[in-house]
């Protein structure tokens, strides 16, 4: 029975990792996992992913690679741009209401969602009063966030979905271009606070009135993804918001019945008043 | 010249399909002569453009009598089901037989890839599983035909000959020994019968 074999080499991996160095994928969606070990395993030259295992317990550089490989940066500026224009439509006149606003973007990635989010806010003059924490577990990634340095070659892209999305200026007023280099513009960033931080093992953000947690999700099993909302729950004031990406959803999970839908397309959840 | 059913759907659990370029016309045909009791559920990866879906989704519901959706992410897998990646999401099977979608980079220049998907049914359906690869420009899906085929399941390329971009069902078989290669109609005609035994 060889499969089964693999069944309890997987376990045994991701048991190692977890005891070793903290990082907890044992609740992770299985099939992507998965795949992903098979591709490091090839990209590594190891037979056998034991025999990764070992290694992975005795040389914390080997981790190092794993982690990386691990987590799935994969992401765009104004990714779904009917998701942007609902942000803009309908949460944020709520948002203008309040005299300040505090939003946690949770997976944030290499941070192209949050100078979107930025560029948004800005446009529609309430940058000023936001604060925003854009957190990740990939520090990697975050470095990048921060430096907020991308691809020239990507800008076309953005910029059309920037348009889609309900732009109300040109794309290219929020970077400048040096060489093959997109900088975007250090207002965006002002009042941005990037910060690691582990959905499986850290603890809340409090007082949010928006958290988007965007493609993060799907990568969780289903007692995962609801110990990760029930935190977004508790993270939320009544009445905040929380946005999803496009393929998740509130339904059928534990807090289901604490938030009411704004937007089903566009996966926008306002959590009910109490009281 | 009749070929003789040898393919008994019930002693399988799953069947994935991989298309490409001409995979709109090559499904229309293929799927409007499946029968309403068909036993098994249908996973598809068809590539195609990021903001053509509803209308495939709604055009497949038309001319198909099994129902026909995208896939979401956790949904039990139900025979006589038909359904479709979303664009810009692999999709893949999880060991309990529910769907998982996912935005890992491309594989083949593609998003969703066939290989994803058929490499993640084969490790869950093994033998139970039938691969099928139609027309289509380039390879994606020949590494995922292997592995079906190497984990026991049972594949099946569109002839060359009768696809419209014949690139696709041919790297697979230059790849891997499929198990039947057939025209759509033939392949129509499996899909038909598939209760009917003792057929010649
Ligand atoms: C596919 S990206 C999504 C990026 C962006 N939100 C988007 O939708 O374009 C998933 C992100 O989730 C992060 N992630 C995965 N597991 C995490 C965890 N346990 N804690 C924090 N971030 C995590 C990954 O590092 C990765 O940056």
């Amino acid at each position: 029975m060889k499969a089964d074999i693999e069944k309890i080499e997987i376990d045994l991996f991701l048991e190692a990792i977890f005891k070793c160095y903290g990082y907890d994928f044992q609740l992770y969606a299985r099939a992507s996992i998965k795949r992903r070990i098979k591709h490091l395993m090839k990209k590594n030259g190891y037979n056998r992913i034991s025999d990764m295992t070992s290694d992975i317990l005795h040389d914390p550089s080997v981790f190092e690679k794993v982690v990386y490989d691990f987590s799935i940066t994969v992401t765009e500026m104004f990714r779904d741009p009917s998701f942007y224009q609902s942000l803009r439509n309908k949460i944020i006149p709520y948002l203008k209401t309040y005299p300040f606003i505090k939003i946690w973007h949770a997976g944030c990635a290499t941070g192209e969602e949050v100078y979107s989010l930025a560029i948004l806010l800005k446009e529609e003059g309430i940058y000023n009063k936001a604060t925003i924490f854009a957190t990740d577990f990939n520090e990697h990634a975050l470095d990048v966030a921060r430096q907020g340095i991308y691809s020239l070659k990507d800008t076309q892209k953005y910029s059309t979905n920037y348009q889609k999305a309900g732009g109300k200026a040109s794309f290219s007023d929020y970077y400048y271009a040096r060489y093959n280099s997109a900088i975007m513009r250090k207002s965006l960033s002002k009042n941005v606070t990037f910060a690691n931080h582990n959905l499986v093992t850290d603890g809340v953000f409090g007082e949010m009135h928006l958290i988007l947690c965007r493609n993060v999700l799907i990568y969780f099993n289903k007692d995962l993804q609801n110990k990760v909302l029930t935190l977004f729950n508790e993270s939320l004031i009544h009445g905040g918001f929380l946005a999803l990406g496009s393929k998740e959803t509130l339904s059928f999970s534990s807090i289901e019945n604490d938030f009411k839908p704004i937007d089903k397309k566009n996966k926008i959840f306002r959590k009910i008043k109490k009281g | 010249m009749k070929q003789k059913s040898i393919l008994d759907f019930t002693k399988f659990k799953c069947i994935v399909i991989g298309v490409s370029a001409g995979g709109m016309e090559s499904l229309t045909r293929l799927f409007a002569h499946i029968p309403k009791d068909f036993p098994l559920p249908i996973l598809v990866v068809q590539h195609m453009h990021k903001l053509q879906n509803d209308y495939f989704i709604t055009h497949h519901n038309c001319t198909c009598i099994l129902p026909v959706k995208e896939a979401e992410e956790k949904e039990k897998i139900r025979s006589g089901t038909i359904y479709f990646a979303p664009p810009d999401y692999h999709l893949l099977v999880e060991e309990d037989e529910t769907l998982a979608l996912s935005v890992d980079e491309k594989v083949n220049y593609s998003r969703p890839s066939i290989d994803v998907l058929f490499e993640s049914a084969a490790d869950v359906y093994k033998e139970k599983l039938i691969g099928i690869i139609l027309t289509g420009a380039n390879n994606d899906g020949a590494e995922g035909i292997r592995i079906i085929k190497q984990k026991g399941g049972f594949t099946i390329a569109q002839n060359p000959k009768d696809a419209e971009f014949p690139v696709m069902p041919q790297s697979a078989i230059d790849l891997v020994e499929m198990d039947r290669i057939l025209s759509l109609k033939e392949m129509t005609t499996e899909f038909i019968r598939w209760d009917q035994e003792d057929e010649i």
